[in-house]
């Protein structure tokens, strides 16, 4: 019998602490492979921790709302065969993944977790020459096997005759002989669905199961607008920072939201009570490299052209760092989404609930337009929004969007009061 | 104008390179004309490999006797030797015609139609000699290299190329040899050894300066011993009256008198004089460029050998012969060796396969270097010879073998063992766990993997 340590994982988000929520298992239990041993939280995420073992608990490492620091004990459990007595690494209990099987200590207590190692077509880097005596080569070239993609049995590596052989029974080859250089792939790689990513998961399900989605598309002439963000950069870039379409959209929306308070709203479906709010705060989805973060810009409705910039670029960037604050990451009363150059044609944005209202901004293109039974090339871009429809009425949204687009064209109108 | 002939095959150049691939198209029962101005065999029969081996064995023989004849510690007693040097050459001249004759059978034998003459490119389907105009499907060029020629010394009466050099009328008492590379070092020697003063004149600091000087060091120290002259760092300015001019490195201008002076400084690609400018090839230098497959730019048109740049080896010329031919049979080919042996016949030896230290540092590879002196070698003791070592080049991280190289008499033929080794893709382990037959040179081989592995058993 061995003892088998989980420490503390790190989550990946850069933290030093992890909050203790919840244990699912007591001294004495026994348990299973994968069977959940407790929940931890940081800022973002509840994140599962699962047992890599079968075996019995024998210690705890903390008590439900203590905050542990990363890499410290979080549970024994006792083992059948020699445990991991000294080391576990902490990604072990973090990333239960099959294809990764943890470290031999803990092997006899794996039944079945292994992962074959894949007997697929093996691409070597770069212009590594495959090790192969003449003959092999000589042979290789006869049946049109490019030998780069054979996997080596020999010592250092070195191809045999057997291993041409049984890649060449192994039907890869027929893929070969048809001369083509792509190797099939059987291989396959699970990703636990944990942390940020299960949160957005959830997140989005939640939202495209409870709100009544509809999306309303209509495309608006951003020339004058984007003359007036160069204009202003020119000017006032090199003190102020550089403009980019987004603020100039916050202020849109902070205008006409003013005559059309139900769409700067939250909808408790639960208690059936919809909250008005004076308030402006927008979201603005980022993408991080944990997955989509929405930070939020308070009291857009107070900020002036800069300040909402300044606001959005320190948000996007503490977002992308993960070092935005809860605070910073919650409490919109509306939300923005843009891919920028990748913001394509038109989109359908999945509602931040409980709010009732996403805008979602797609590229601008120079488009020939007919004004005035002249074509003239306009500089052109799709607002793609959409609104929860049990509480949103598509007359409103609609006259919402034109009311934003009627600024967004007359870019005075704007700051106009 | 006669009638055009039709082949499938046609190879300009009768070399290494040529004649190989005839043959192996012949076996391949691919119809195959080669054309040959000179004589089969090319450079490497005729006026390079082989009678430059004949003359170098013909010199350690004489200096052998001589060394006898002037009391031996090896008890052997006779009088003094004297040289008749057209024997010599007769004799030399008698293995070059065997050999020669030999191709000229075996092309026979394989049905190869041999053409003598200059061979003219008209496109790259049709090659004329003479006016006998050829159409082919497939066009070998195998026309080698020409010796490199210095503007200030153009070959001629005391001036002579290698060629010359291999067929003396006699011995000359003063030699210089311009040029420190192999082939100047090898008949320099020779010479020496047949009893003249020779120097050498090598515009950089050391002789045999593509190789390095661990593996030069043996070879230096036997010129010296030898008594050659070195030159290092002279640069040839000019030649008049029986007077090499020569300028140090400190500029200053030095007459040396001499009877012959032997210019050694390369050789180029042969891509003048047979039209080859009518198919505009993509070219690499001054060398035919080429795919891995002997392609050229042009579709159906193959080159092989000194005409496609470095290495300028016969047996690399005779292996991508042999490739083209199986190509054009309707193989799935590729020229893919693990290494080209080179091999200096100095005295002592020298060979290089696979990569040295530097070029395997070069290749982003961590190295385990090990080298095995033939000090500690009983073969090499019964030789009485004792300078020189075994190296070999292998990866740390899983000891493969990626390079050999060897000073040291007789060393050429360990050639064949380090080529095999690396063909084979041998590690150190199977290169130490062969066993080696005793008392021979080749157990510096073993050793030297030993060693490399830490545990030489004679060291």
């Amino acid at each position: 019998m061995g003892t088998h340590v989980i420490k503390m994982p790190d989550i990946g988000e850069g933290i030093a602490e992890v909050e203790l929520s919840a244990w699912h298992v007591k001294v004495g239990d026994r348990v299973v492979e994968d069977q959940v041993l407790a929940d931890v939280m940081t800022d973002k995420a509840m994140v599962d921790i699962p047992s890599p073992v079968h075996g019995k608990v024998i210690a705890l490492g903390g008590k439900p709302g203590e905050v542990m620091a990363v890499g410290s004990v979080l549970i024994s459990i006792e083992v059948e065969g020699a445990g991991n007595a000294k080391e576990v690494p902490a990604t072990a209990a973090s990333e239960p993944v099959p294809a990764a099987p943890v470290e031999a200590a803990a092997k006899p207590a794996l039944p079945v977790a292994q992962a074959k190692p894949a007997a697929a077509p093996v691409a070597r880097e770069g212009d590594e020459r495959p090790l192969a005596s003449p003959a092999v080569r000589k042979h290789a070239l006869d049946a049109g096997i490019q030998l780069r993609l054979v996997q080596g049995s020999g010592p250092a590596g070195r191809i045999l005759h057997e291993d041409l052989d049984a890649y060449l029974h192994q039907g890869s080859a027929k893929a070969c002989m048809a001369s083509t250089p792509y190797a099939e792939r059987h291989d396959e790689e699970q990703i636990p669905v944990i942390g940020m990513r299960r949160k957005i998961a959830q997140r989005m399900q939640d939202a495209t199961r409870r709100a009544a989605h509809f999306s309303y598309v209509e495309e608006i002439d951003v020339t004058a607008l984007d003359e007036l963000r160069v204009h202003l950069n020119e000017k006032h870039g090199a003190t102020r920072g550089k403009l980019t379409l987004l603020p100039f959209i916050v202020r849109a929306m902070v205008v006409a939201l003013r005559e059309f308070p139900q769409i700067n709203a939250r909808y408790d479906d639960e208690a059936q009570v919809i909250t008005r709010l004076g308030a402006v705060h927008v979201g603005v989805a980022t993408q991080s490299d944990v997955g989509l973060m929405v930070p939020v810009v308070r009291h857009a409705e107070a900020r002036s052209l800069w300040g909402s910039a300044e606001e959005i670029a320190r948000l996007a960037a503490a977002a992308r760092n993960s070092k935005a604050s809860r605070e910073e990451l919650s409490g919109s009363t509306i939300t923005l989404t843009s891919l920028g150059a990748l913001g394509g044609i038109v989109s359908t944005p999945v509602l931040n609930l409980p709010e009732v209202a996403i805008v979602g901004v797609n590229r601008i293109v120079e488009r020939p337009m007919v004004i005035k039974g002249q074509i003239v090339v306009r500089k052109m871009m799709n607002l793609s929004s959409s609104f929860d429809h049990r509480v949103v009425d598509g007359m409103d949204a609609a006259q919402f969007i034109q009311a934003i687009r009627g600024l967004l064209e007359q870019p005075a109108s704007l700051f106009l009061e | 104008m006669t009638q055009t002939l039709h082949t499938t095959l046609l190879i300009i150049g009768g070399g290494p390179g040529g004649y190989v691939a005839a043959i192996r198209a012949g076996q391949l029962g691919i119809p195959t004309i080669l054309v040959e101005g000179q004589a089969l065999g090319g450079t490497c029969l005729n006026i390079g490999c082989i009678p430059s081996k004949a003359l170098i064995h013909v010199a350690e023989q004489f200096q052998q006797t001589g060394h006898h004849s002037q009391g031996s510690v090896l008890g052997i007693e006779v009088a003094a030797p004297t040289l008749n040097i057209q024997k010599s050459v007769e004799w030399k001249d008698a293995i070059v015609d065997r050999l020669t004759t030999g191709v000229a059978a075996l092309l026979k034998k394989h049905k190869v139609q041999v053409i003598h003459g200059w061979a003219r490119v008209v496109d790259g389907k049709t090659v004329e000699v003479g006016d006998q105009r050829f159409q082919c499907e497939h066009l070998l060029l195998a026309t080698g290299s020409k010796s490199v020629n210095l503007p200030m010394l153009p070959i001629g009466g005391p001036i002579i190329s290698s060629t010359e050099a291999l067929s003396p009328q006699q011995v000359p008492k003063r030699l210089i040899v311009v040029g420190g590379g192999y082939i100047g070092l090898e008949l320099g020697i020779a010479y020496r050894k047949l009893g003249a003063a020779v120097s050498v004149v090598e515009a950089q600091d050391r002789i045999l300066p593509e190789y390095d000087a661990e593996l030069t060091q043996p070879v230096a120290d036997s010129l010296k011993q030898l008594g050659v002259t070195l030159y290092l760092q002279h640069s040839v300015t000019g030649f008049a009256d029986n007077r090499l001019q020569v300028r140090d490195p400190n500029g200053e201008t030095l007459s040396l008198d001499t009877d012959q002076v032997l210019v050694a400084v390369g050789r180029t690609p042969n891509t003048r004089g047979w039209n080859l400018e009518a198919l505009n090839l993509d070219m690499n230098g001054a060398a035919i460029n080429i795919d891995s497959r002997c392609q050229t730019s042009m579709r159906n048109v193959y080159a092989i050998g000194d005409l496609s740049g470095e290495p300028m080896l016969a047996h690399r010329a005779m292996a991508q012969g042999e490739m083209v031919a199986e190509l054009i049979s309707g193989k799935s080919r590729e020229f893919n060796p693990a290494a080209i042996p080179a091999v200096c016949f100095t005295d002592p030896e020298l060979v290089v396969v696979g990569k040295t230290p530097e070029q395997a540092t070069a290749a982003g590879l961590d190295c385990i270097v090990s080298s095995f002196p033939f000090a500690a070698n009983g073969r090499a003791m019964t030789l009485a010879s004792k300078s020189g070592f075994v190296r070999v080049v292998a990866r740390r991280d899983n000891h493969l073998i990626v390079g050999w190289q060897a000073v040291g008499v007789g060393v050429s033929e360990l050639s064949t063992a380090f080529g095999l080794s690396l063909e084979m893709g041998a590690r150190l382990e199977d290169v130490a766990g062969t066993i080696h037959a005793h008392p021979t040179l080749g157990e510096a081989v073993q050793e030297a993997a030993l060693r490399a592995l830490g545990h030489a058993l004679h060291l």
